[in-house]
């Protein structure tokens, strides 16, 4: 990565924040609630790139930080009542701290592993999910009250449930996570990670502690699935186990794959590419797993840098 | 009935599920011992397996034996065909990497069972055993057909032995396991053997699926239970091990079928699951396997 002037990648990113805030008055009503929807997914996308795209960490199990989030905060509204912001706050904190909990045994392994250690914690989790269906509504999952999706702020009350203000919430969330990923992956930090994918022994060798840097990271890359995961819950009114499922481990990982892994925007615009694919397709046929699948193997196959990626290496050197 | 048989009751499930996860688990163990690679795909060749073996002996009919034997010969040789297939286009062509060939295989599970859905629909269908002869214990009657599972599945596992120890497949496949540069360097077609690894492994896969479908029936889903199982297996007997993998199995099979009949199912997948992602972290070269070279 060449050193650019960060003018440049923050004028880009406020360019696409204020373009989605722009596209909210434009947009047609389902496109709306579908774009509303694909921001917050892009933000589990986003805390799944942390790990992959930079440091390189292949985890086949991040559905549980995004389900940790979503029944953290799904759960302590239903069950305990909080209001909004608390039990937001809850569904982070119980993702992050699954993540340290992982990220400190998960860690001891690598490669191959690493990937199936992932995928059997989550398994365990979306099983646990199952068997106390009793608190968590099982595969049935459970839908929180409308009233209680109500954000009081100070004199002022924003109803979640309503489509503007859903997009205005989602959008925010978007806002800050995307711009907390461009500062740390240009900071410090962010670039003993990408060492750190490139070459671990030599990063060890120039001193750093690679295994604190790598649960850092995962700590991130969880808490950042879990914000999303509770910023569902809250918006979308509705927590189920098919989120913390298999498939929902290897959607972000596709999404990431085609938009381009290690590259601050890929996650939206693969999430956004593979929603609209879905989307458009189900008008023809229900075998959305197909192309999901077809594209997996496509996207190993012919372009493992995904879109962002390969205009990076072709074209565009500075994009962050 | 009294605890004692009730005990040999769950052991012997236990023991037909030994079987059928022992054939599946060596096909997983092969793959990964010769290739490298992790093939998540896996369950879904046996899935295929049992909805080929329910679509041949229905097409044929007649006396059940007939089309169960038919579909034990044509079905593993479908499916072998179709993971040579996908040898070739896919896993060959990404060089073995280990972690792009997980993606793909997780590619190939979802176009497989997606096609399953598809051309099979959603229904779980039986299969009628070759033959129903019920053996009587002086407590309860047994199926015949459920003890020559594991008859069969004890007579594949040492053929497959005695072909990889005293055949010339054999040494090629162990020499390809071994370092396949040098192997490369002494003529072996490392390539051809690497696609057959793979058909063969996914054929085991489709051999325990024809087994096992007369007493469970065929269904588009059911490849994910034996995927994970065979992970456990795999991974408890150490990678790349066959006796490893055999001794796990069995243990695998004997506690599953023990600890389902008296516990919650859901229970003793989430402690078995845990247990073995333990295992993977703080012993990765498994409870019987020798430390990685």
């Amino acid at each position: 990565m060449s050193e650019v002037s960060p003018a440049k990648a923050y004028a880009l990113h406020l360019g696409v924040i204020a373009l989605l805030f722009v596209l909210s008055f434009v947009l047609p009503d389902y496109h709306h609630g579908l774009l509303a929807r694909i921001m917050v997914l892009a933000v589990f996308a986003m805390g799944y790139n942390m790990l992959f795209g930079y440091v390189g960490l292949l985890s086949l199990g991040h559905a549980m930080f995004f389900a940790a989030g979503l029944y953290g905060a799904g759960l302590s509204v239903i069950h305990l009542g909080w209001n909004v912001p608390a039990a937001f706050a809850a569904g982070i904190a119980c993702g992050a701290l699954l993540a340290l909990v992982i990220g400190l045994l998960a860690l001891r392994t690598t490669g191959v592993a690493f990937m199936i250690v992932t995928m059997m914690f989550a398994q365990v989790f979306y099983l646990i999910i199952l068997y106390f269906a009793v608190w968590t509504g099982g595969d049935q999952g459970m839908v929180v009250p409308q009233p209680a999706r109500v954000l009081v702020l100070g004199a002022a009350s924003f109803d979640l449930t309503n489509p503007t203000v859903r997009y205005m919430m989602a959008l925010t969330l978007f806002s800050i996570v995307l711009l907390v990923t461009l500062a740390v992956v240009r900071s410090r930090y962010g670039r003993v990670l990408v060492a750190i994918r490139e070459n671990e022994e030599r990063t060890k060798m120039l001193g750093y502690d690679t295994f604190s840097n790598k649960l850092g990271a995962v700590v991130l890359s969880g808490t950042i699935c879990a914000a999303s995961g509770a910023a569902y819950a809250l918006l979308f009114g509705y927590v189920g186990s098919s989120f913390a499922s298999v498939q929902y481990s290897i959607l972000p990982l596709l999404w990431v794959l085609l938009g381009g892994g290690a590259t601050t925007l890929g996650p939206l615009l693969g999430t956004l590419f593979m929603y609209y694919v879905i989307d458009i397709t189900s008008g023809y046929t229900s075998a959305y797993l197909l192309i999901v699948g077809v594209a997996l193997i496509l996207l190993v196959l012919f372009s493992p840098k995904g879109i962002l990626g390969t205009i990076r290496q072709r074209w565009l050197g500075w994009l962050p | 009935m009294h605890f004692g048989p009730h005990l040999l009751l769950a052991a012997l499930e236990g023991l037909v599920t030994s079987a059928v996860l022992a054939l599946t688990a060596l096909g997983l163990s092969l793959v990964f011992g010769v290739m490298r690679v992790v093939n998540v795909a896996h369950g879904e060749f046996f899935m295929l397996g049992a909805v080929l073996a329910w679509a041949i002996t229905s097409a044929i009919g007649g006396h059940p034996a007939l089309g169960f034997l038919a579909a034990l010969v044509i079905a593993p040789l479908i499916v072998g065909a179709i993971a040579l297939i996908a040898e070739r286009l896919v896993l060959r062509r990404l060089n073995y990497n280990p972690e792009a060939t997980i993606v793909a295989t997780i590619g190939m599970l979802y176009i497989i069972q997606q096609l399953a859905l598809t051309f099979y629909g959603p229904e779980a269908r039986p299969v009628e055993p070759p033959f129903s002869y019920r053996i009587l214990l002086p407590w309860f009657g047994y199926s015949g057909y459920k003890l020559s599972i594991i008859a069969a599945s004890a007579l594949l596992l040492l053929a497959t032995w005695l072909v990889l120890t005293r055949t010339k497949i054999g040494l090629v496949m162990r020499a390809t396991q071994y370092d396949s540069e040098t192997a490369q360097a002494f003529g072996i077609p490392v390539g051809r053997v690497y696609g057959g690894v793979f058909a063969l492994g996914a054929m085991l896969a489709a051999i325990a699926a024809v087994l096992i479908v007369p007493i469970s029936q065929a269904h588009y889903l059911m490849g994910q239970d034996p995927l994970l199982l065979s992970f456990i297996v795999v991974i408890i007997g150490g990678l790349g091990s066959l006796r490893g993998t055999v001794v796990a199995a069995v243990l695998i099979g004997l506690s599953d079928g023990i600890i389902s009949v008296f516990f919650s199912p859901t229970l003793a997948k989430i402690i078995a699951t845990l247990l073995v992602a333990m295992v993977l972290v703080f012993r990765p070269q498994g409870l019987f396997g020798t430390a990685s070279r």
